[in-house]
């Protein structure tokens, strides 16, 4: 099993290539579920080891993107995505093996979803699922990413106790960590921080600044503040439109293209 | 300090009825649970009452004599025992393999949707039509006979509908979460199936599956024309031999041997509901064994 998915990666590779600069690229994208559109023409495109923001109030399309990206509409029935998304410079609708694709992107959700198993099995199973199973390798791993998660210290004694038994803002660091055990190009966090407390919140902020170094993040946030503590460039939905990319911190203080994305990010908005 | 409002914590008419009314309901229901449990009961109380005095250990291990008045009820005790033991390892795997596929794979269509209401359905056929069947398509058109196979078919069949429903019922309480959660890191569904969803349902699939089918041992209907006979002096030996089975045993006893003492039918009405509750007491204890086991 684990050759003929190497064999299937290697067809399907979406290995970074030196000739885009993008890690990755929206043209065009709609999402429409049944006859309700939840997203409208947006291009973006995200820089290599950069932090894209993505605010916005809700419905205003934030999830279906992440969902698009990571190609999970096959599992949302009446789900249609037209448009292009390229990740790593390959259209992802083309792909004929979507685990290898998946399994490059790490995703946490807004609600930690700690899998009934042990701490040191949720980290674990990603590189198991890859046929990483020799203890001393997974060891290696659940420690590093335990570690860079900023977990390592709380649960280093009861590594083998069910991580459900861990408070929400340990639950949703685990989901981190398990994210990163992925080893992935791109990490997308979808409002990560709702249920966890504001210290545990600053926490994980300092993580993201550090991961930044290794991996792309995309952060869907309804905390304009957070965003711009964060992003590099953050992105403005609204009702399923993309209204302004920017710097991020020229949307709160330099020139914007649209009115509505000053009142938003001010706390203006309706 | 302030003296407290005697008047403020005095309950108004309408709580006072609002908790009348609730204590009614706490008594109906209760009255309802003891109904409930009254037959059960009466129903053990008389077949240890009456049937006690025939139980032995010469009643359990030997073969009736006499024409059936006197002797055991052995050779029907191994036969229910054979005729379980088949129709379980015919009908689990498959209701089980289906039962994923139909909650874990199929997408929700009209063919999907047909299938699930083929299976109420074949739940609801009486236990008589399922004998005509397996006599038409086992005994005859396969022509094994009338057999332990046949029988045991016949009983997978009957049972395979409760067998999938059971199972469903608890793939579907593993949260949608922890698989959408296994999907986004690149697992497929066969690996999500094996890490997450079968380790969270196991113990409450095998419960289900072996209580429905130890209810199989009591069936009459479906085996009388496919395996089970009134009487043979022999131990079946293969799934092809024919064999006597505790509840037919029971009805002939108690039918159609004249001059029989009243203890001997309660004796083996005694005998087969205290395997059946064998078997689910075991199926609990497993349950218990493996919930220990992993400590959730």
């Amino acid at each position: 099993m684990v050759s003929s998915s190497a064999a299937a990666v290697a067809s399907d590779s979406v290995a970074p290539t030196d000739n885009f600069p993008h890690k990755l690229e929206i043209r065009n994208l709609t999402i429409r579920y049944g006859d309700t559109v939840a997203l409208r023409g947006v291009n973006l495109a995200v820089r290599e080891h950069e932090i894209f923001g993505i605010i916005g109030p809700a419905n205003a399309g934030k999830t279906s993107l992440l969902k698009a990206i990571n190609r999970m509409d096959v599992f949302t029935s009446g789900m249609k995505v037209d448009g292009e998304i390229r990740f790593n410079g390959r259209d992802t609708s083309r792909l004929k093996n979507v685990y290898a694709l998946r399994s490059r992107i790490g995703v946490v959700f807004p609600l930690p979803v700690g899998l009934p198993m042990t701490v040191y099995d949720n980290v674990a199973l990603s590189p198991r699922l890859r046929g990483i199973n020799t203890k001393a390798d997974l060891d290696v791993i659940v420690q590093r990413c335990l570690t860079r998660a900023a977990l390592w210290d709380e649960v280093k004694d009861r590594l083998h106790a069910l991580g459900s038994l861990l408070s929400g803002g340990q639950q949703q660091r685990l989901t981190i960590a398990r994210a990163l055990s992925q080893e992935p190009d791109l990490l997308m966090l979808d409002e990560f921080s709702i249920a966890v407390d504001p210290v545990t919140t600053m926490r994980i902020e300092d993580v993201l600044k550090e991961l930044r170094q290794e991996v792309t993040i995309l952060l869907v946030t309804n905390l304009v503040q957070q965003a711009r503590r964060l992003a590099d460039r953050t992105a403005f939905f609204l009702n399923g439109e993309c209204v302004e990319v920017g710097v991020t911190e020229d949307l709160f203080t330099g020139e914007v293209k649209d009115q509505r994305t000053r009142d938003y990010v001010e706390g203006r908005f309706g | 300090m302030a003296t407290a409002n005697p008047t403020m914590f005095q309950a108004s008419d309408l709580n006072q009825h609002n908790q009348r009314v609730q204590q009614r309901y706490r008594l109906l229901f209760g009255l309802m649970t003891l109904l409930l449990i009254t037959p059960v009961l009466l129903i053990l109380g008389t077949l240890v009452v009456k049937g006690g005095a025939a139980i032995s250990w010469e009643f359990l291990l030997t073969a009736p004599t006499n024409g059936m008045r006197t002797g055991g009820v052995f050779p029907a005790l191994l036969g229910t025992i054979w005729l379980v033991t088949v129709a379980l390892l015919l009908s689990v795997p498959i209701g089980i393999f289906a039962a994923i596929y139909l909650s874990e794979y199929a997408g929700d269509n009209w063919f999907t949707r047909t299938i699930n209401l083929a299976i109420i359905n074949l739940a609801g056929v009486p236990s008589i039509v399922h004998a005509l069947f397996g006599l038409g398509a086992f005994v005859l058109f396969f022509k094994f006979g009338t057999s332990i196979l046949a029988a045991s078919l016949t009983l997978a069949v009957m049972t395979m509908p409760v067998v999938i429903v059971a199972t469903r019922e608890s793939l579907q309480a593993v949260p949608q979460a922890f698989r959408e959660a296994c999907w986004n890191m690149g697992a497929t569904r066969w690996q999500t199936i094996r890490r997450v969803v079968l380790p969270n349902s196991i113990t409450g699939i095998l419960t289900g599956v072996i209580l429905e089918v130890s209810r199989t041992a009591g069936e009459t209907a479906p085996i009388m024309f496919t395996g089970a006979v009134f009487f043979t002096p022999f131990l079946p030996q293969s799934v092809f031999d024919q064999t006597m089975a505790l509840s037919l045993h029971l009805f002939v006893a108690a039918t159609q041997v004249p001059e029989i003492a009243e203890q001997v039918p309660f004796g083996i009405a005694l005998v087969l509901i205290a395997l059946v509750l064998t078997m689910n007491s075991l199926s609990i204890a497993f349950r218990m064994w493996l919930r220990g086991k992993k400590k959730w």
